[in-house]
Formats: structure tokens, sequence, C-alpha cells
């Protein structure tokens, strides 16, 4: 049993002189949040409504379906809002959830560290698809392109 | 005839309070024995329908258990003294009735979450009364004072009433599972006290205040998991008062 908790540090006695009055990345971010939120249920839902729902349904996606989408502006700027509000969305929740959980300092700062490049690297790789997708690259071997490509 | 004779003794019936055997597990801690940990300790006691948790613990102490320890003052559910983890709920001692709860299955007692263990029920508050302190509880005004009353509409005074009734039971904040993890965030009853005074017309140290509460530890921290206002013994709607200070914050800060 957690019957006794040795030392508890009496509240914020951490807290820097610096933060009052100074820019709160908390405010924001927790407004990020919610903001953000709202944003995700459209996009994502929309996104759900058009490949599942909207002509053949699930049945049409097909690599030809999705290069289809990214030949048009419009749908690159939907996943691109949708991948970089969903991954910062995600990462902050995850970030508040270290920051409870994580009673070490290295912990912390590994987790933290792990999480952030995470982030990162997939945010990087995903704009750079979605920006430089050709379905159909020259030079190569026909029999590893989609059928569509030689039309 | 027989009707009248039986009269009496069916009203001595319907007088009577039922009681019933109760178990009460307490979580005890000794901090002056050499190896000190806590253990939990079971004691059955014939109780009555009327009958508290309070009144439970009384017994203990009183008939049975004499180094029982716990805290209690006015026992009427007004001093704020004897809140405690009870079947793993933080409730007042005082105005939880043991025929309410789970009498066939013992009633596990335990101090509240998130503070130092003392010794038994009675955990350290100063932390929880530190966080108080820095919010400023206090009518802060600014020139000179009036020659009479400081005067304020019946609405002015209801858009704080919900939050004047706090007891400073540390019910709220020992149930916050933020507060938990590391006894930094200021806590529900902080922002609960904070707001009486916020959004009191009288008041003008609310932007003080919205500054000490728009900190790294402060009102961002509340997942707003509504355990406050579920533990509070006054009903406050202590989630919703946080809610009113964040937005407050937002709203001054665009």
């Amino acid at each position: 049993m957690t019957g006794t908790i040795p030392d508890v540090a009496s509240p914020r006695a951490k807290r820097s002189q610096a933060m009052r009055g100074g820019i709160n990345t908390e405010l924001y971010a927790w407004l990020f949040m919610r903001v953000s939120g709202v944003i995700l249920i459209v996009l994502i839902f929309g996104h759900l409504f058009v490949n599942l729902m909207v002509g053949d349904g699930v049945a049409a996606i097909d690599f030809a379906f999705v290069a289809g989408k990214w030949s048009e502006p419009f749908w690159q700027v939907w996943d691109l809002l949708m991948l970089w509000l969903a991954m910062i969305h995600g990462t902050n929740g995850v970030r508040t959830i270290i920051n409870d959980y994580a009673e070490r300092d290295v912990t912390r700062i590994v987790l933290k560290a792990l999480l952030y490049v995470a982030l990162v690297v997939t945010v990087v790789m995903g704009t750079l698809v979605i920006f430089t997708f050709d379905p159909c690259p020259v030079g190569s071997p026909a029999d590893l392109l989609p059928s569509f490509c030689s039309a | 005839m027989t009707a009248l004779a039986d009269a009496p003794e069916a009203a001595t019936d319907m007088g009577e309070i039922p009681s019933f055997e109760v178990t009460m597990r307490l979580e005890r801690y000794d901090p002056d024995v050499e190896n000190p940990q806590a253990r939990w300790e079971e004691f059955t006691l014939t109780m009555h329908g009327t009958d508290r948790v309070l009144d439970a613990l009384h017994k203990i102490k009183w008939d049975q258990d004499g180094s029982l320890a716990f805290r209690r003052s006015c026992a009427h559910g007004i001093c704020g003294s004897d809140a405690m983890r009870i079947n793993g709920k933080n409730r007042l001692a005082c105005k939880t009735l043991l025929k309410d709860l789970d009498t066939s299955k013992p009633i596990t007692v335990e101090p509240i979450k998130g503070l130092p263990v003392k010794k038994d029920l009675i955990v350290d508050m100063e932390p929880f009364f530190a966080s108080y302190r820095e919010v400023m509880p206090f009518l802060i005004t600014t020139g000179n004072q009036p020659s009479a009353e400081r005067l304020q509409s019946a609405e002015q005074r209801a858009r704080f009433d919900d939050t004047t009734k706090c007891i400073l039971c540390a019910a709220c904040t020992t149930s916050c599972p933020v507060f938990w993890t590391d006894g930094q965030y200021f806590g529900p009853a902080a922002i609960v006290n904070a707001h009486r005074f916020i959004f009191d017309s009288r008041d003008e140290g609310g932007t003080q205040r919205l500054q000490i509460l728009n900190d790294k530890e402060g009102v961002w921290r509340c997942r707003t998991t509504f355990n406050c206002s579920e533990a509070c013994p006054r009903g406050i709607e202590v989630t919703k008062a946080i809610a009113e200070v964040k937005r407050a914050i937002v709203t001054r800060t665009f």
C-alpha cells in the first residue's frame, strides 16, 4: 500500500519567476488542443466519408485512387492539414501525459526526445510525400508502374 | 381493547433504530515504530442506522483502540477537518451515513491521497494551504476605503455564490489525479477560492490572480476529469469554476 509519501515538495517550488507575465506556452497548448480538435473532427470525418462512402466506397481505394486525390491541390491541402494538426495534437497530448507521469528527469527528457523525433520525422516525411508524390516516375521499369501510367 | 393494548408496543418498534454489524477496514500508519509502514486493520462494531462513519471511528477510538488518529472538529460537515477516502471516494466522515454504504463488506477508510501521511488518517495539509495562500484568498482593493459598505447587486453576488461554499477540506484537491502525480499542481481548491474573488465585483485583484493561475502548474494542468466536482461535500461545481477561470484567462489574453 502506498500509505506514505515521504516528501512532497511544497507546491510549485520550482516555479521560475521568468514565467510570470511572459509567454505561457501552456495557455497556447491548451487553446491549440481545442481549436485543432474541432478542425480535426471536420477533416477526419470528411476524409472517411470521401474515402469510404462516396461512389464505390471502400472498394474504390487503391493506388490509383490515392494518386488521383494527390493530384488535386484541394486534397493535398486537406491531407497536409490533417497530418500536421493530428500529429501536433497527438504529440501535445502525449507530452502532457509524460509530464504528469514521468517522475525522474532523465525518464522525462528521454521520452520527450523520442516523442519529438517521432513527430518531426512523421511530419517531414508526410509533407514530402504529399507534395512530391508522382505515381509514374520517369524511367521506372514498366512492370512496377500502375496500369494507368502507360496511358 | 386489544388494539389499544398493542399500540405502545408498536410505537417502540417504530421508533427503534435498526442496528447492524459493520466491519471498518482502516489504513493505519504509525510514524514512531522502527520501520514505519502503512498497514490495514479491521474493527467489527455494532452500529445504528443513524450512525456516520465518524461515529464508527469514535467508537473505535473510544472503546477499542485509543491510538487511532484522525482529525475532526465540528462533526457537522462545516469545518472541513475529516475528509478521508471512504470506500475509495473522498468524503467527509461526518456526512457519510454507514447505512448508505455497503455494510455487507468491510468499509475501507484511508487518508486522503497526494499529501504526506503523518499518522493513520491525518495528513500534512501544509502543501494544500500553501497553494491556497498563493492565490491571495482575500479582498484586494485600491483607492480610499469607502465610508459605508461596498455595495453589490444580487446578480453580482450570485456570480460567485457557488465558490463561496468551500470549507477547505481538501477532498477535491486530493481526488485529482493530476495533483497525485507530483503535488505541484495548484489543485481545485485553490482555483475555487481564487474564482471566489476573481468574479467578485468588489475585488480588484483579479488580474493578479489570473496571472498566478496562468502558470505551468496552474489551471492548464486541469484535464476536466470531474473527480473534484464528484468529491466536493459541499456540492460546488468545481470543474465548472476551473473552466470559468480558464475562459477568463483566455479572454483576457486575446
